[in-house]
């Protein structure tokens, strides 16, 4: 068999195909770029955790009920951290995913153009608010504000700072759902309405559904968002470690722990130190959790229009 | 009660008069536009992309209320009302309870076949189980979908053919009992089986009820309707029998649009 004849014109053009290749060859390092701080990230915080899991056992870190690592009896029990965590973000989700949907019905389906541009970049501004504000605010006003409905809550509690981390996390939901009921098209509203159905009608039972995936998205984000908020809970929450679910009792969470930890100044090296990891790697696990729960709830829920 | 009828003693189910429509934008896209819809008969609207018969049509149901700006000038009387259903204090959901919509891409909403159907039925406040039950076996028979779903009622809507999806559609607008259909260009983005599909239903449905449509397909027009309506650039060019209008239109334009040297 004798070689294919190529014409020069139809001949491979060496210059192109090089810069192709180098193209290519910086977007994956740019995607890589995101994947190696991940792991990065990860490895750093099972290599120091695992000199503490040889201290201690991985039955005591998860059953014990009494997180005293830096105390002279000490208890490595995680589950005063898990408590005070769970807590707060679930106080925060009972103030923000009904204010967040309904913010977000509102300004997709009832609000008119100008309003929707009004309220919108201010809602978003509330995202920009420093979070160490948010914690003051908990502390200096919510928490007195509460004390009036309920004379026995302590300074420091969890149902403030839960309810302040609430309304921090409204924007994300009310932002994120919306752009998700705006995406359902408009033939899915007009058939409804063709139907003689009210706004109201159309938006619950039809629009909410259609954008379901999106708004559940939008929630998963806001617990990892709440799961892993520091400054408020560390703030206004008394930085307590108790293992306890009651929102009018003080708590320490995960995060807030890290973080009176971290700013403290303990040997490197020492269990105390280490506790940190350990316990910043049982935060990741629970995000991570959160956010395969996230995903397998989404693709339950997917519908196509 | 007021009947008004044609020259082949039709009752006359609704008819704009005088009507003029305005987009937001400030264009008319409809200019005095006279046309009656009888009872239990088909009346097709055809015309080139852009004459105004799909903005005719959704003035029927006021879906134009949805979006801000737009402005109706003239009137859409329906009978035996005798009502202008473009006045203001006429509620446009009333009037999209009676006058019901199929629109050209199948909408079914992301919900079960049942529940897709039976919509209609829980916005009017119908909870009854055996009732819901009866009425959404009948609208299914009525749209000739129930034998090829009757054992899947609570499969998701997205999973049927979109042959299959548009006769849901019409089965739920014809849950409702609607006095009119309207049908924007309803078979444009199915096949040809499909479409005959449809087009039978629609000769079967204006035994019950009087139906409007939009269409682009010419012999579509000319082999349902009884009517038809020759729309140009926001104007009833000729209204007149379907078989009249395509063996002998009295207008030049409309002959020439159907004859196909224009449009």
């Amino acid at each position: 068999m004798s070689e294919p004849i190529i014409s020069a014109r139809l001949s491979k053009n060496f210059r192109r195909n090089i810069m192709e290749r180098f193209i290519e060859f910086s977007l994956l390092c740019s995607a890589a770029f995101a994947v190696f701080i991940t792991s990065a990230i990860v490895y750093v915080l099972v290599s120091e955790a695992i000199p503490f899991f040889q201290h201690v056992s991985i039955y005591e870190f998860l059953t014990d009920t009494v997180w005293t690592p830096n105390y002279s009896i000490k208890h490595y029990g995680i589950l005063p951290l898990v408590s005070g965590t769970l807590t707060t973000t679930f106080i925060a989700l009972i103030v923000a995913v009904p204010l967040g949907t309904i913010t977000a019905i509102y300004l997709s389906e009832f609000a008119t153009h100008k309003v929707r541009e009004t309220i919108k970049p201010i809602l978003e501004l509330l995202v920009g608010v420093p979070t160490v504000v948010f914690g003051y605010f908990a502390l200096m006003l919510v928490t007195p504000m509460l004390q009036k409905i309920y004379p026995d809550l302590t300074t420091f509690n969890m149902l403030g700072p839960g309810i302040v981390m609430g309304v921090m996390i409204v924007p994300y939901i009310a932002s994120l759902a919306e752009d998700s009921m705006r995406a359902v098209p408009m033939a899915m509203r007009e058939g409804a309405y063709a139907m003689g159905a009210t706004r109201f009608q159309t938006s619950i039972r039809v629009i909410t559904p259609a954008a379901i995936s999106g708004i559940v998205a939008a929630y998963i984000l806001a617990i990892s968002r709440a799961v892993g908020e520091t400054m408020i809970v560390a703030i206004a929450a008394g930085q307590q470690p108790n293992f306890t679910f009651n929102p009018v009792e003080s708590a320490a969470t995960i995060t807030s722990y890290i973080v009176s930890v971290a700013l403290g100044d303990l040997e490197h090296g020492g269990i105390g130190y280490q506790s940190i990891f350990a316990a910043g790697l049982t935060l990741l696990v629970m995000t991570l959790l959160l956010n395969i729960l996230g995903h397998m709830t989404r693709k339950k829920f997917a519908e196509r229009y | 009660m007021v009947t008004e009828k044609n020259k082949h003693n039709e009752i006359v189910k609704a008819e704009s008069k005088d009507l003029n429509f305005f987009y937001a934008d400030g264009t008319q896209a409809l200019k005095k536009i006279n046309l009656p819809v009888y009872e239990n008969k088909i009346t097709a609207l055809i015309g080139p992309s852009g004459c105004g018969k799909s903005t005719f049509l959704r003035s029927f149901n006021r879906m134009h209320d949805l979006y801000p700006g737009n402005k109706y000038e003239g009137e859409i009387i329906l009978y035996p009302d005798n009502t202008n259903i473009l006045d203001k204090k006429v509620d446009p959901i009333e009037v999209r309870m009676r006058i019901s919509m199929v629109f050209q891409k199948p909408n079914p909403f992301p919900k079960s076949i049942f529940e897709n159907v039976a919509y209609g039925l829980r916005v009017r406040g119908e909870s009854n189980k055996r009732m819901l039950d009866d009425k959404v076996e009948d609208a299914l028979k009525g749209a000739s979908l129930w034998n090829e779903v009757k054992d899947r009622l609570h499969d998701l809507a997205f999973n049927l053919s979109g042959g299959q999806q548009q006769r849901l559609c019409i089965a739920r607008a014809l849950a409702t009992e609607p006095e009119i259909m309207l049908f924007d260009e309803p078979t444009s983005a199915l096949d040809p089986i499909a479409t005959v599909n449809i087009e039978e239903l629609m000769s079967e449905l204006k035994k019950k009820l009087s139906i409007l449509i939009v269409t682009h397909n010419m012999q579509q027009a000319a082999r349902i309707s009884d009517y038809t309506a020759y729309m140009y650039l926001g104007e009833l060019v000729e209204h007149d029998d379907t078989n009249k209008i395509f063996t002998n239109p009295s207008k030049k334009e409309t002959e020439d649009y159907i004859t196909g040297k224009f449009g």
